[in-house]
């Protein structure tokens, strides 16, 4: 095959310089890859001919900016993405048996559900905690329930996502102290915090204080992470939520990114070097049905990312321009009618995750729509993961979708529709203003209303649900969550309040309160010690309540 | 000229999934209903209030966190505590069915689980005038 010489060049370039950096230290997982009929796979299929000033300005080669085809020069050749299953639910001792069973399943790397009550900051006792203990995810009060949480989990061979928000710095504390009694130092610890708080404002609802003190927390995490705990992403950038809450894709990128420009933004401003935490920046987007247009999101994202930190804050390192990112397949979707059929939606969304390069991967469960998912439910979902990893052959090559005309195309199109909205949201003053006048919210409010609207006219069809329809009785193998949980939690809680030294928490909640009136000061260290003395969650967070005050939506409707 | 029905689309406890409650409070108010909207993390208490304050003929619920077994009885048993007999309570969310029957029993007087049209809402609506 005649091969233009400068895309042969370029090529062998990359092979020499950018591929070798990752496969002499990380060798390839086949020595040779190949397709069903035993042809090879190349590593990655560039243009034969063609424009290749244009070629390297759209795509350029995968681990090199723009970051088109993908972050890592050789993608899953290398190593397949991280399957992570995001699983909690009733009492730490629940948690932990199924993480366990996710192991040995062969998942690997956990990802922590928390309850709504403590990802709110609400001790399992509070009023407003009646009836949410340990149903959305795992209820934690005090370190006392993470060290159950995590008992018997290798901390230094697993990496751990913890979907937690406006209390993440306390969650981390505690994942620190539970790794350093089990005899692990923390710079050695490998995870993700989700701690972005801006789209909890427009999406997700698990906010407890005003923007600019979560900010503070924000940057508190990622000055602390930097310098303690360097192998940790500091943050997790959230589309998903806005995806979920009726956003398109368009929408999904562009208000995530704009949120990491705020962030990145309020980085700055606190004095922190890019360099010492924009490589542990990371992602998180949603995989919907519409799979040429997902693919082709990913691809845009990677891009915009790369030239927002290059071009807009002057990064100097690759690995700060790289978007990095963790995927879930769209919980939206699912439906309640024929729920088997959800197993092929999750195939679909899991194909556009990893035809878009993703890092790592949730696939829900085919009976989400009705209860929280059973134990042969999430093996299906980590199944097919499985069966797309082994069996169907897209992780033979790079960016197997790069130079599709139609995926070409749509790549520069969502790229050009992202801008606008990123124009529109710098005109507004950024991203928290943005939010606070309700325009990020009506958006896509707009676009959740018509979605419904054309489900409900039948224009978009929802096979089983506005066509397709069979008369069907439920699924009957519900998980149920115990009713008493919340009486159990509030006595483990009342327990420990007793056996622990109450001079010394009350010390140190003190403590903190003194720090939070220097604006220059870094929260984590008084709050590792707070926890580390068993204070609780709900201790913890009230002390920043009463310093920092609380936010209260403004209904738009 | 007869007083339109007004309905209150509410959150009750921590859960902010408010895509279903905001879709359902503006469809129906394109329906032609008076629709007010209470916003995410409200207390039942702070609902009833709402509901009573503003005088309204429904009051819709809205839930996917789970705790709808604890939170929507607690909604009928404090208008009941308020004597308050003409306000009609329904409910959605993600139920799983066998709470359903729990839940009627329980004074919730309809539940619309995910992918229900919004035309069975407005015909209950209208039954129960």
């Amino acid at each position: 095959m005649a091969i233009d010489k400068r895309f042969l060049k370029k090529l062998r370039d990359w092979e020499a310089t950018i591929l070798k950096s990752v496969t002499d230290h990380f060798p390839e997982r086949e020595t040779k890859f190949t397709t069903g009929s035993w042809i090879e796979a190349e590593r990655v299929a560039l243009p034969e001919s063609g424009d290749f000033e244009r070629y390297l300005e759209k795509s350029g080669m995968p681990g090199e900016y723009p970051f088109t085809r993908g972050v890592q020069p050789n993608m899953y050749r290398g190593r397949l993405w991280t399957m992570r299953q995001y699983a909690g639910f009733g009492t730490a001792e629940e948690s932990n048996e199924r993480y366990k069973y996710l192991l040995a399943q062969g998942q690997t790397g956990l990802s922590i559900a928390f309850d709504l009550p403590t990802q709110i900051g609400y001790d399992s006792d509070h009023p407003a905690a009646e009836g949410e203990v340990g149903k959305v995810g795992v209820a934690i009060d005090t370190l006392q329930d993470m060290e159950i949480l995590f008992d018997n989990i290798p901390f230094d061979q697993v990496s751990t996502s913890m979907t937690i928000n406006a209390p993440a710095a306390i969650l981390l504390a505690m994942y620190i102290a539970v790794a350093e009694k089990q005899g692990i130092a923390r710079a050695k610890l490998n995870g993700t915090l989700q701690n972005d708080i801006l789209k909890e404002y427009i999406a997700r609802g698990t906010y407890i204080f005003p923007p600019k003190p979560s900010l503070k927390l924000t940057t508190d995490i990622f000055e602390y992470c930097s310098r303690e705990v360097p192998r940790f992403n500091s943050i997790s950038i959230s589309g998903y939520h806005i995806r979920e809450a009726g956003a398109t894709a368009v929408q999904e990128i562009a208000f995530t990114l704009a949120n990491g420009i705020e962030y990145v933004k309020a980085a700055l401003e606190a004095g922190l070097p890019l360099d010492s935490y924009a490589d542990r920046l990371s992602f998180f987007f949603s995989a919907h049905n519409d799979l040429l247009e997902e693919v082709a999101k990913f691809r845009a994202a990677r891009r915009i990312w790369a030239k927002l930190m290059k071009r807009k804050f002057h990064a100097s390192h690759p690995k700060a321009m790289m978007l990095r990112f963790h995927t879930q397949t769209a919980g939206s979707t699912l439906t309640a009618q024929q729920p088997d059929n959800n197993i092929v939606r999750v195939t679909i969304q899991t194909l556009a995750a990893v035809l878009g390069g993703t890092q790592s991967l949730h696939t829900n469960s085919r009976d989400e729509a009705l209860n929280l998912p059973t134990e042969d439910s999430v093996r299906i979902a980590l199944r097919t993961q499985q069966i797309v990893a082994h069996e169907s052959g897209v992780t033979q090559t790079v960016d197997p979708l790069g130079g599709s005309y139609y995926i070409e195309n749509l790549t520069d199109k969502i790229e050009v529709e992202v801008w606008k909205y990123l124009d529109k949201i710098e005109a507004l003053g950024g991203m928290v203003q943005a939010i606070e006048q309700g325009y990020v919210q009506k958006e896509i409010q707009s676009s959740a209303y018509r979605y419904q609207q054309e489900i409900e006219t039948g224009r978009r069809i929802v096979v089983g649900v506005n066509k397709f329809t069979i008369a069907e009785s439920s699924l009957v193998n519900s998980q149920p969550v115990n009713p008493q949980l919340g009486k159990i939690q509030t006595a483990k809680l009342f327990k420990i309040k007793q056996q622990r030294d109450n001079v010394r928490v009350a010390a140190a909640l003190k403590k903190l309160r003194q720090t939070t009136k220097e604006p220059n000061m870094n929260l984590m260290p008084d709050i590792l010690t707070a926890v580390k003395e068993y204070a609780s969650l709900g201790e913890i967070c009230n002390v920043l309540r009463d310093e920092f005050g609380e936010y209260h939506e403004s209904v738009i409707l | 000229m007869t007083k339109k029905i007004r309905i209150l689309i509410a959150k009750p406890g921590l859960d902010g999934h408010d895509r279903g409650a905001k879709y359902v409070a503006r469809a129906l108010k394109d329906a032609g209903y008076e629709v007010i909207y209470t916003g995410i993390r409200q207390t039942p208490e702070a609902i009833v209030r709402t509901a009573i304050q503003e005088d309204v003929d429904f009051i819709g619920l809205s839930l996917l966190s789970g705790a709808h077994n604890e939170l929507f009885p607690k909604v009928v048993k404090l208008l009941k505590d308020q004597e308050v007999d003409d306000i009609v309570v329904f409910g959605g969310g993600i139920i799983p069915e066998s709470d359903i029957s729990f839940l009627k029993e329980n004074g919730i007087q309809a539940i619309f689980t995910s992918g229900t049209p919004i035309k069975d809402i407005i015909n209950f609506i209208q039954s129960c005038k």
